[in-house]
Parts: C-alpha cells; structure tokens; sequence
C-alpha cells in the first residue's frame, strides 16, 4: 500500500521502521530536513521535507495515489488539518493523532465531520494497555486474539515458579493441553520450542491460550489472578489521568503523586475519587511516608525515563511482591532495560505506532493479504499472526502431522464458533476457522506461506 | 564495518559477470567464433558456480549497513568486475598484456571510451559486443542493476545508490530503492530499444544497431571501426546524436513527463543549461568552421552537423568523433577541453563534473559577491524554485576542491612519461570527466597506447573516481585504509 506519514517524531520513526519492514511504499514528510534524512537512510522510504499540512508538499508526496495518511505531528490541530486536506485532494485513508484531552469527549464528532478513518490517543492507548496489566499482574504483557476471547500472554518464569524444570510435554499433560507455550526466549535467543524444551528460571515465556484457561493456568501455578487492590502513580500528565479514570472504575485504591500544584488541581477536579498528592514522586522519604512499601501496584509515569527506571528499580528493592509498570519513551535500549528487574515496560510510541501498524494490516487484509492481526515477539524476532480462512485453502482438512510445514511455524491456536482449540496433530483447519500462528519467519502474507 | 555484506555482495557481482557473459558466447556461436568461446563459455560457468556457491553460503549475514558499507561496497563491486570483465580480453588474445584489458574494461564500465587498441578494426565479434556491452551496464550502474532484478530488502538501498548514481544529491522518484531501480532501467531499456530500431532504419545491421546503442547511450564511445561514426552515414550520425543529448539529461526529467508532470520537467534549470551550452558551443563550432581556412567553408549545414555532433559527444561525455578535430582551430580545441569538464546533467548515464554543481557554485559565488556588498544580506542557494540544502552546498564546494585536487595530482603522475602539456591535461581530463578523447595524441583518431603501464592504471583510476564520483575510490586507496587494511 501506499502511505504518507506526516511527522517524524518517535511515532513516526517506529511507523516508518514497522511499515517499510512489512513491504509498504512510504513516504515521509517533516519539517526537519535531518530527521527525514535519518529516516530515508535507515530504511526503504522517500522523504520530503516540508509542511505536512501543504497542499502543495501533498501533492508532491503523492496524496492523490496514496491509500492511507498517518499525520503524527506535535500538534493535533495540524494533524488534523493534514488529514482533512488529504483527504479532500486524494480521498485517501486518514489516521491523525489527537492527544489533547480537551477533544476526547469530543472525538466521535470531529471523526465523522471529517472523515477520520482512526483516531489514535497515545496517552490514552497507553493508558489502556497499563490498566490491562494490572488487572492481570502476573503477566508482563498481554495481547488479545480473536475478539479478546484468546490471549497471548508474556511473563518471566522466576526461580521459585513449579515451571521450572519441567519439559513443555510435562507443562501440557499436566494442564490437559488447554494452553500452550509459543516462544521461549533465553538470552538474546528467541526458540519455537519443542516438546522436549525444558524450561529454565529466567526464560521469558509466551503462553498462548483461551483467557479462562489460561487464568486457570496461571492459578494452578499458585501466580495471582485477581486484579492489584491499590496503585500509586507517580506523574500526573495525560496517561496517569487516562489510567486513573479506568482504574476507578474497577474500584482500585489509587493515589497520584504529581509535582505541579496546579495540575494537582486540576487532577482532583478530573479525578474526586483519587487522592492526589502535591510532592516530589522522586523523593525517597514521600514515598515511603505514602506506604510505597505495602502498595499493590506502583506505575512510573514522570516524562523522564531515567526516573521512571530508577523510581521502579527502588520500588523493587522494597516492595518486591508489588506490580511495576515503567513508562519508557526511548525505544533503543529495550534489551537493557528488559534485564533490570522495573517490572512491565510500556512503551508509548511503539504502542501507538502497533495500532497504527495494525489498521494497516486491517486494510490490506481487505486488499488481498487475509493476515487479521499481526503482533511482534521478542522485540520483532518472531510473530503472531492470525489468519481468518475464508475459503477452502491447501491448510484445510489435513490433519496438522501430515501438514509440512516451514521450520519454525507453529499453529498455536484455532477458533472455530464459540470454541477455542489448542491443535494436536489430528486438528484440522476447516473453512470458517480463525488460526493463530506463531512463526520465527517474518513476512508470511497468507496462510498458505507457513506450507513449505 | 560489515564484512558478510560486502562478500554478500561481491559473489552477487560474481553470479552477475557470469550471466552478462552469456551474451558473447551467444555472439560467438552465432558468428562460429570457436576460438574465443571457450574462453567466454569456461570464465561463465566459473563465474556462475562460485557466485551461485558464494551467496547461498552467506545468506546469513548482518543486515547492518550504513553510509561507509556504501561506499566500501560500490569501490569493491566496481573494481571486482573490471577485474573480472578484463579476463576474456586478455585471453583472447585482444589486448597484450593484463594491464591493457583492464584499461580497456575499466573504460567500459565507467563509459568512458578511451582505448589502448590502435585498430579495431577486425576484432572478434564476440569481443566486441562484450567491449559495448560494458558501456550499457556501465552507464546505469552495475548496483542499480543488482537492486532493480535481486532481492535485496532492508534500507541499505540508498546508501547504494547515493554512492553509485551521480550527482550532488540523490534522490529516489518512488519509495522503495528496488521500484526507482526498475524504473531508470526501464527508461533506459526504452531508449535501448528505440535507438536500436533507429538505427536499423538508416541502413545498419542488427549487430552494429545494438553495439552502437549500448555505446551511446551508456554515453561510452567504444566505435566499432577504426574510422568511428564518421564511416557511417548522415541518417546514423543524427540518430546518434538524438540519443546522446537524451542520455545526457537527468533520468528523473522522464520520470516527471511519465508521471505527466511536464510543466516540472521543463522549469529544470539544469536542463535549460545543458541544452543552452550545447548550442552556444555548437553555433561557435559552425561559425568557426565556415570562417576562410575552416574546414566547411560554404557548407554551413554540414558545418553544423559535424559541430553538434562533436559537441554533444564530449558534453554528455560519450566520446564519439565524427571527424578527427584535433585539427580545428585553437578556439575550438579549447571549447572541447572545456566542455569535457563540465559533462551531463547529474542522474545521466553521463560523467564530468555534472552541471547541477557548476550551476549550484555559480549561484554560491553570486551570493558571495552581493554578501560583499551587503554584507548584513542573508542568502540561500535555491534551483528549480527549491532552497538547496546548506549540507548540499558545503559538498559541492568540497567535490570541486576535491576535483581539482585528484585531476592536478594525475596530470603530475602522467607527465612523468614526457609527452606534451596538451595531450597530459587532456589525457586526464577525458578519463577523470569519462568522455575518452582528448586532444593531440590521446585525440579521437589517436588512443592510450603509448602511456606506459603506471599512467594506465593512473588513468584507470582517475576514470573509476570520475564515475563513482571521487569518494568510494578516494576512501579505499586514503592512507589510513591502506595502512590498517579496514576502513
């Protein structure tokens, strides 16, 4: 597909890096001539610099071919004025990022009025996406499949974990294989396992799953399952205002600590059933005056990601049964940070930039390609791609053990009506079928390239 | 630095000398030249076995490729297949030594189109066809051609191309590297096959059609006879000529009238001064040559032909002669010297010097002169109606220095064999622009024999930095490269 990416900020990088990498024709527009020079030379994209929002610049970008406009500048007014423009000179697709909450409430209107196919809040899919893990603390991350009805969820197996130790056959014959474990990563290593796979304290796991089961799944391991009874957040700004209105909808004890008083204010206005505090969240002695020792759950919001890691780190080293979620903006480090024990990371521009990535996908699946969702493992070294099989393909009626299949593909999970299965060698795939598959390839397009 | 993907792509250079090297064995058995075609037949299937065994084995290497990867890899790849290519001349006994077939590839491959060989006359087909061949595949670029038919994805595309294509900035008319790729090569395979078929019309065969078109428009200038193009007749000379200025243009222009963008295509300012020092040249050229003790007095047309031919031919740096104007006045010998400097538009098939810099400079020294005078004036450097980067300018002002540099440092190396100034300066003017003749000895009824072995590869090159555009070559022979063997 074609696509015009206006604003080249960390969203907009993370775009072009995802989209270029999965074959689409991008073009880039900034006002910087030297982000757009980076972003040309490190991958297969064309760049113009200039004002996104010029008819003119449109036009040379190619508006009135292209299928899709992504305009992620600084400003949601600009963002949105690209969007309309393009869309009154190619009618093309338009995604804008609107972060202000002043046109939250708002947004359903300014979406129809001016044609947005998505809009996309990153505080707010941030916030989201925390908020999910701490409903489910075990879990470092968590990703939906199927409408939600299946799982794919991340989590580091500890010393102390019954895992430790056992084959993959014994894992699945001791929970009636109703989940499975998709990837193992060990070190910098990311392995498909087999059967005979046994699992070490360290591996980070993918476990792949009906959610009820693997809820169970996770309780048979004596893990919790039930939501975190409190949080504290330090960092008042957009995402902890986000979070905090859906934390208190599920009833969490939530308290913010935030060093500007008028935004303190500000807070308690949004927010009358959180306690908000007027303090410096670095400071040691206020946060452990606050009980940071005896909190459910502790979420790093500050804008500075040093602060973020360090708050987690120490949080860590006193509280070390309590959930930890650390915000952090660059995204280059991930390995590092991974390995310093801050709990669940959240990145913000890798997030908004997958939900982007995955609208994407959702068009060119309409366009030909049937890939319905497309989530990256292990820092982009494998994928989990669910397939909607429409017709009758060469996957369809062949029991699984008869299938050849490409080294490294795995059919982790089938849901056929109502029912989510965990394939043996008999299943077959039947038309009708969502098939999730977990391959360490990347780039297969439609269900037949996991056939050798 | 990335080694994998440079030996990545030098086996890739390997299987693709194997492949070009079908063309002459299908030339020689057509034209029953057993004595040459197990030469041809054996390199090709050497070439295509370790190339083919090379990349399958290296498949797994690091995709890290950054602006120095670029550069070292377009150096490597370009020396590697003149190595190559130069094999089969020296096996078939064409040139004499090693040392003149690598000239002679080397020529080809940077189109330039100077010769060691004092005939050409009667050589082998097959040879031949090889010897034009280089020119075609020269002129578009041998990565190019790799990125437009070869897998290659990730983002090192356009450090490549940066560091192949020439010009002072590099741009792409599409987003993906391999589609611009696919679509200079389709331009240049439609003015392969229409030149071709013109030239059919005016009388040639098939063979000398498609030889002559891969000389002109890989603007090289390997003639087939000893006489040139002056041997044929006038339908052929004007063909040619069309052809030349058309390879001479910058690609993108196509492009903007493919994408029915026109109105761009003409506002080019490079393009008005491409077209607009071709005709000043050639008009004084005709005036000259119509002058008492010119040599068409009373024949004005004919004077113009001759002009616009010669004229054409070192201004898109191809090379060709119609007529031996070594002879011609001294303005005239001046204009070509000139002229050979300047060279094409940048994005041509074209070398030299490149008209998008002289014109850039010329814009940069103006601003200067109106800065002296008021001195408080804030200036940029815009072209075609767009600001043109400071970064951009500031390499400009260093490719001229750099440029003077290498041309005065060859023309000292060269004159250590004792011919005269002209022929020296022009002898390096000629491989450093591409263009091929020069004046005097080296003039277009003469050629390079007579250099001795250290000006050959002196001039070998300076021919290889004019086509790569200085860096890449500059960066492997730099003294820190030679002494630690890495970059």
């Amino acid at each position: 597909m074609r696509i015009i990416i206006v604003g080249c900020g960390t969203v907009g990088t993370a775009l072009v890096l995802q989209l270029s990498a999965e074959g689409h024709d991008i073009t880039v527009i900034d006002e910087r001539p030297e982000v757009v020079r980076s972003a040309v030379d490190s991958n297969d994209a064309m760049g113009i610099v200039g004002n996104g929002a010029s008819f003119q610049i449109l036009n040379d970008a190619g508006v009135k071919t292209a299928d899709l406009l992504v305009a992620v500048t600084e400003s949601d007014e600009l963002n949105l004025l690209c969007c309309l423009i393009a869309k009154k000179a190619g009618n093309c697709h338009t995604i804008a990022r609107v972060r202000n909450p002043v046109y939250r409430d708002e947004i359903g209107f300014i979406r129809q009025g001016m044609g947005l196919s998505m809009v996309i809040n990153p505080e707010e899919a941030a916030a989201t996406e925390i908020a999910r893990l701490l409903k489910f603390p075990s879990a470092d991350k968590i990703e939906t499949f199927v409408g939600g009805r299946a799982e794919l969820v991340h989590m580091m197996i500890g010393p102390e974990n019954r895992l430790v130790g056992q084959s993959l056959a014994e894992v699945t014959k001791e929970h009636k294989s109703t989940i499975l474990i998709a990837v193992v990563e060990r070190g910098d290593d990311s392995i498909i396992p087999s059967g005979s796979f046994v699992l070490q304290a360290g591996d980070r796991i993918s476990i792949i799953g009906a959610s009820r089961e693997i809820a169970l799944f996770f309780k048979r391991l004596g893990l919790p399952t039930t939501r975190v009874k409190s949080a504290m957040i330090v960092g008042g700004g957009n995402t902890a205002f986000y979070l905090g209105r859906q934390l208190i909808t599920f009833g969490i004890e939530l308290k913010i600590i935030e060093r500007d008083l008028n935004r303190c204010k500000e807070l308690t206005e949004l927010l009358p059933e959180a306690l908000i505090l007027h303090a410096d969240g670095t400071d040691k002695d206020v946060l452990l005056e606050e009980d940071a020792v005896g909190v459910g759950s502790f979420v790093a919001l500050t804008n500075i990601d040093e602060e973020n890691i360090m708050l987690s780190m120490y949080i860590h080293s006193i509280a070390p049964k309590a959930k930890l979620i650390t915000k952090v903006h660059r995204v280059s480090y991930s390995e590092i940070i991974g390995s310093l024990g801050v709990g669940s990371i959240i990145y913000p521009p890798s997030i908004t930039a997958n939900r982007i990535a995955q609208f994407v996908r959702g068009m060119a699946g309409s366009q030909g390609s049937s890939v319905e969702r497309l989530y990256l493992l292990s820092d982009g070294k494998a994928e989990a791609l669910e397939f909607a099989i429409r017709e009758n393909t060469r996957v369809c009626g062949i029991p699984l053990s008869e299938m050849t299949l490409k080294p490294g593909v795995l059919i982790a999970l089938i849901n056929r009506g109502a029912e989510i299965i965990v394939p043996n060698g008999r299943t077959e795939i039947q038309t009708g079928d969502t098939v999730v598959v977990v391959t360490g390839r990347i780039g297969c397009k439609k269900i037949e390239d996991i056939l050798r | 630095m990335n080694h994998g993907i440079v030996r990545l792509i030098c086996f890739r250079i390997i299987q693709l000398m194997g492949i070009i090297l079908l063309l002459p064995i299908l030339v020689a058995l057509w034209y029953r030249e057993w004595t040459v075609l197990p030469v041809f037949v054996i390199e090709g299937a050497l070439c295509a076995g370790i190339g083919t065994v090379g990349t399958h084995c290296s498949k797994k290497v690091s995709k890290v490729f950054y602006a120095r990867e670029g550069f070292v890899v377009t150096a490597v790849a370009w020396i590697l297949i003149s190595l190559l290519m130069a094999i089969p001349f020296r096996l078939t006994g064409v040139c004499d030594t090693y040392v003149d077939a690598l000239f002679e590839t080397v020529s080809g491959l940077t189109t330039t189109g100077a010769t060691i060989l004092r005939h050409v006359d009667g050589m082998y087909y097959s040879v031949q066809f090889l010897r034009t061949f280089s020119h075609w595949i020269g002129g578009m670029g041998v990565l190019v051609f790799i990125m437009a038919v070869l897998p290659m994805a990730g983002g090192y595309g356009m450090h490549l191309m940066r560091a192949e294509s020439p010009g002072p900035s590099v741009g792409k008319f599409v987003p993906k590297v391999k589609d611009t790729s696919r679509i200079l090569y389709g331009i240049y395979l439609v003015f392969t096959v229409t030149e071709t078929i013109a030239l059919l019309c005016t009388g040639r065969t098939f063979y000398e059609a498609l030889t002559l078109t891969f000389s002109t428009v890989g603007t090289g200038g390997f003639g087939l006879t000893d006489a040139g193009i002056g041997g044929y007749n006038y339908g052929t000379q004007v063909v040619i000529t069309v052809f030349m200025i058309l390879c001479g243009i910058n690609f993108g222009i196509y492009y903007l009238f493919i994408t029915k963008r026109p109105g761009e295509a003409l506002k080019s300012e490079e393009l008005r001064w491409y077209l607009g020092i071709m005709l000043v040249s050639s008009v004084t050229m005709t005036i000259l040559c119509i002058r008492p003790g010119g040599a068409f007095v009373g024949h004005p047309g004919e004077a113009f032909h001759h002009s616009l031919f010669n004229v054409a031919s070192v201004m898109t740096t191809t090379g060709f002669a119609t007529l031996d104007y070594n002879g011609w006045p001294e303005l005239a010998r001046t204009i070509f010297t000139i002229l050979t400097f300047l060279g094409a538009c940048a994005g041509s098939t074209g070398g030299g010097f490149k008209l998008s810099r002289l014109v850039i400079l010329l814009k940069v020294v103006h601003n200067e002169v109106v800065f002296l005078v008021h001195p408080t004036s804030v200036r940029k450097v815009s072209m075609d109606g767009h600001m043109v980067e400071g970064k951009t300018v500031k390499s400009v002002c260093a490719y001229l220095a750099l440029y003077v540099m290498v041309f005065l440092v060859s023309w000292l190396l060269v004159s250590v064999d004792g011919f005269d100034t002209a022929t020296n300066l022009t002898a390096v003017a000629a491989t450093l622009n591409n263009v091929g003749p020069g004046l005097n000895m080296v003039g277009p009824a003469g050629n390079y024999a007579d250099y001795s072995n250290f000006s050959k590869i002196v001039l070998m090159v300076d021919m290889l930095a004019g086509r790569l555009e200085l860096l890449p070559v500059l960066i492997l022979m730099s003294p820190r490269t030679v002494r630690r063997g890495r970059f």
